[in-house]
């Protein structure tokens, strides 16, 4: 549409993690694009080394630690920090945000809010429960604010092989601009209206690819992976209504698509995650051992105490709360869920 | 009235001149009708050929119109339509038919044309207000003069008390919230003013409230229906109401409705209208907006930007409203029509309670003489986006940083781009937050506080009937004993001072004090004029209902801040 005008103009990535860092040479094939990593040490240092999480970055990209250069040269910003630090990196930002800025988000994690003087009949609902869209629109200026999920695993993305995302948005201008600005050969780009249901997918997914990996690392096989997938995306669907998403949006890309990819691979964070803590890790200990934040543990409490709260009964995520937080061995986790009767195969459509 | 608190500060307010009547937008376009309408028309042929931009799909929308037309006019004719309604359809359909069995493609287009035209024409007229100033003149007085007559005659006692002016209309309907910021906002931009909707009197008192702020006139889109009066429709047509006719449903009648009410915006007429569309019928605050004439005020402010009208003097300024009562006289007819709507989906005539003058007349002397204070709060004004406004008409973010409302129709900050799904994102956008405000500005009454808690009991004592088997508990098991509702009352009470406190609603002065007092006045004032009462104390003192409807229907009007947690 105004493409033109567009191309002028640089487009920002916050947060040079394994994700954003890939994200950032998808766009780079298409736009010049400056990266913003938080520490300045680290962006000199990415900077000159043209290295960032492992990643060789593209000459498109630019590196920068000042958060007001990338308002101020760039109208489309895509966030992709933990949703830990989200909340923060969007409260530095803001004051440099003009209700022109479109922003795209990357993070595929909740954000649990309590407030600090609750009084002694508190009920935690899921309005104390914030997906990363709603903290940009609830401390920004910005409205026109998407989502990018599907099966993007970051170490597959710098290979180039074949891959596709969702761009997610109320706004289809916001789809548009997120098709224009990361289509590339061998990267297909998918819109959605249903922004809340995709955020919902791949919070909710990273749960089920804990699940996964203790399985592969007690050694369960396939068969029961195909049942964790098939009963996990019913979880996810379970909550993800209770939370307000649409059904259609689990059985898409950012849904079923994201689950097989996070649920199968030995990249995944989550899965890996889960493997590590089914060869006995305690979860310190599998956490010491890792890189980068696995989101997954960080739904699995939140879900728990929302889930407590409002009467849900989610088995997976329930079960997986034992193991990592109360001691229950992953073998008496998987114990107890077989024993769980459910008749109904499908009962949400 | 023993006043139990201070009262409402009453205040005269003078008239703001923005260069005289002559001068107001309103009379205006009131001198130049038959041009504005053909303006009208014009954009709203320009819109509806967007929509149905094919040869075959204009046709198809025409036929469905002619055919959806004929049937209201068969079942659901009112007093004001005109009279050749039927014969026009009739030629409307036999042209139609004529021209698809033409084979000349020119010649069809050209009638078809033709067609929507005399069509769209018809529906402008028919929506374009009458205002008149010498009539606006007239009826103003009229309202202030001769309400504040009833008023006295019925509150001072005697026959000559008719001249007294010991009461005025504002004794008896208190204005309260954000008026010195209206006024001078209505001086600067173009304010769209958007009130909750519970009873048709809403229509003439929000007339009179805009006089007695000394705004100027504004227009405001009133149901067609109140204009099958007489009387009402006198008013309404010299207060510069246009009308809406929640019956034709066709594209057709909506684009022009649409064009209109963007057009008079554009042009810079203050508005005003009622977004839940019909009167509420469960007595709830609306939750849901209709979007349809709300989208006018981004799409109008979205064409002044176009237009390089890039200061605070033409900008467009949305001001909730509520209207609080203790007493809806239709409430028993609403609140039947809601359980039957709810109970089972079915066709249902778009009804009229008050067909006569007479009744209409005799609800109005009731309302002046006996029914119990009003109060309309004036939110705080925002832009189209939902950002709160200072009273020079600069937008903030809740940080109190200035916010440029162009940049949201803008992706770079600098071109303004018309994008039609972006806009009905930002309708539904400010739609919550008109709702939200809503919520903030309603002022709860005593009368709404007993009657939200005695209905919340009777649901907690019996958890496992459904709504419909709660409402047809027999008499006997609708008796609370005085002192557990007094408690339960108390619960609620404090949770409505603290809710109060953090900004999330609005009380009436008659919320504080002694709870028993609190309650005797809420139980006074509810529903005061229906022949049974939705709640009164019995010999024993106790406290139960007459009509468990009604007390349903004004026990929603707080429904939607959860207090029901609170009564236990």
């Amino acid at each position: 549409m105004n493409s033109k005008i567009m191309s002028d103009n640089m487009v920002g990535v916050l947060g040079a993690g394994s994700f954003g860092t890939a994200v950032a040479n998808i766009l780079a094939k298409n736009r010049q694009v400056l990266l913003y990593a938080r520490n300045p040490a680290t962006a000199t240092e990415i900077q000159t080394t043209r290295i960032s999480s492992g990643q060789h970055i593209s000459d498109a990209i630019r590196v920068t630690h000042n958060l007001e250069e990338v308002a101020k040269n760039c109208n489309v910003i895509f966030p992709v920090v933990p949703s830990a630090n989200f909340r923060e990196l969007i409260l530095q930002l803001a004051p440099h945000l003009r209700p022109y800025h479109m922003m795209i988000h990357g993070t595929k994690g909740l954000d649990l809010q309590i407030p600090e003087n609750r009084g002694s009949n508190f009920v935690l609902t899921k309005d104390h429960v914030s997906t990363m869209s709603e903290i940009i629109r609830k401390e920004t200026v910005v409205v026109r604010v998407g989502c990018m999920a599907g099966p993007n695993l970051a170490s597959e993305l710098s290979t180039g092989h074949p891959a596709a995302t969702v761009i997610a948005s109320p706004f289809t201008e916001v789809i548009h601009e997120g098709k224009a600005l990361l289509r590339s050969e061998n990267f297909q780009v998918y819109g959605n209206a249903d922004l809340r249901g995709v955020e919902l997918c791949g919070v909710l997914k990273n749960i089920i690819a804990i699940a996964s990996g203790i399985l592969s690392g007690l050694g369960l096989g396939e068969n029961s992976r195909g049942l964790l997938v098939s009963r996990g995306l019913v979880e996810m669907i379970y909550l993800g209504q209770a939370l307000g998403g649409e059904i259609s949006s689990f059985i898409g890309l950012a849904g079923i698509g994201d689950l097989v990819a996070t649920a199968t691979s030995t990249n995944s964070r989550n899965y890996t995650l889960g493997y590590k803590i089914a060869k006995g890790k305690s979860l310190e200990e599998a956490l010491a051992e890792m890189d980068e934040v696995a989101e997954g543990i960080n739904t699995i409490k939140i879900i728990k105490q929302l889930a407590d709260s409002q009467g849900l009964k989610p088995l997976i995520t329930e079960t997986l709360h034992k193991i990592i937080f109360d001691g229950m061995t992953p073998e008496n986790g998987v114990n107890f869920l077989m024993r769980q009767q459910s008749n109904i195969d499908i009962d949400f459509l | 009235m023993e006043s139990i608190s201070p009262d409402y500060v009453k205040k005269k307010y003078e008239p703001i001149v923005r260069g005289g009547i002559n001068e107001w937008p309103v009379v205006a376009l009131s001198r130049n009708r038959d041009e504005f309408i053909e303006e009208v028309a014009r954009e709203s042929i320009k819109r509806i050929k967007l929509q149905a931009s094919s040869r075959d799909a204009l046709m198809e929308e025409l036929e469905t119109t002619v055919f959806r037309e004929k049937l209201r006019v068969k079942r659901n004719p009112w007093a004001v339509d005109p009279e050749d309604d039927g014969d026009f359809l009739k030629s409307v359909k036999e042209r139609l038919l004529q021209i698809s069995q033409s084979n000349n493609n020119e010649e069809k287009d050209q009638k078809l044309d033709e067609i929507l035209e005399e069509i769209v024409i018809r529906y402008a007229s028919e929506i374009a207000g009458n205002f008149k100033k010498s009539r606006y003149r007239m009826a103003r007085s009229i309202v202030t003069f001769g309400f504040a007559r009833l008023l006295n005659a019925s509150r001072a006692r005697g026959f000559w008390s008719i001249f007294s002016t010991q009461y005025t209309l504002q004794d008896k309907i208190n204005i309260t919230g954000e008026v010195d910021q209206l006024r001078k906002l209505a001086k600067k931009g173009t304010i769209v003013m958007v009130p909750t909707h519970f009873s048709n009197l809403d229509s003439i008192l929000i007339g009179w409230v805009i006089n007695a702020l000394g705004l100027p006139a504004f227009i405001y889109g009133a149901g067609l229906n109140l204009f099958n009066i007489k009387v009402i429709s006198y008013f309404l047509n010299s207060l510069g109401a246009y009308k809406v006719d929640r019956r034709k449903k066709n594209l057709l009648y909506l684009e022009t409705l649409k064009a209109y009410s963007s057009l008079a915006m554009q042009r810079g007429c203050h508005s005003l209208f009622f977004p839940g569309g019909t009167r509420s019928r469960s007595g709830k605050i609306e939750s849901r907006l209709k979007l349809g004439l709300l989208s006018t005020a981004i799409e109008a402010q979205r064409v002044n930007y176009q237009k390089g009208k890039r200061d605070s003097l033409e900008k467009i300024f949305v001001v909730p409203v509520t209207l609080n009562y203790n007493f809806v006289l239709e409430a028993p007819s609403l609140i039947r029509q809601y359980l039957r709507l709810q109970g089972q989906e079915r066709y249902y005539v778009e009804n009229d309670e008050y067909s006569t003058s007479y009744k209409i007349s005799a609800f109005l002397v009731k309302f002046f003489t006996k029914g119990s204070d009003i109060s309309v709060s004036i939110g705080q004004a925002m832009d189209v986006l939902g950002n709160y406004v200072d009273e020079h008409g600069e937008s903030y973010d809740q940080n109190g940083r200035v916010i440029d409302t162009q940049e949201y129709f803008t992706i770079d900050g600098k071109v303004i781009s018309q994008n039609e799904q972006r806009e009905d994102e930002y309708t539904r956008m400010l739609s919550e937050r008109i709702v939200e405000e809503f919520h903030k500005i309603n002022k709860v009454f005593a009368s709404h506080l007993v009657a939200f808690t005695a209905f919340v009991i009777f649901k907690k004592r019996y958890p496992k009937l459904d709504l419909y088997n709660l409402l047809r508990l027999p008499e006997e098991d609708l008796i609370i004993d005085y002192d557990e509702f007094r408690q339960c009352f108390q619960s609620v009470l404090t949770k409505v001072h603290s809710m109060y406190n953090e900004g999330k609603l609005n009380v009436s002065p008659y919320l504080t004090g002694d709870p028993d007092q609190i309650i005797k006045h809420g139980l006074k004032n509810v529903g005061m004029y229906h022949s049974k009462r939705p709640l009164v104390r019995n010999k024993e003192g106790d406290i139960t209902t007459q009509d468990l409807h009604v007390l349903f229907y004004y026990h929603n009007r707080l429904d939607g801040y959860e207090l029901e947690n609170y009564v236990r």
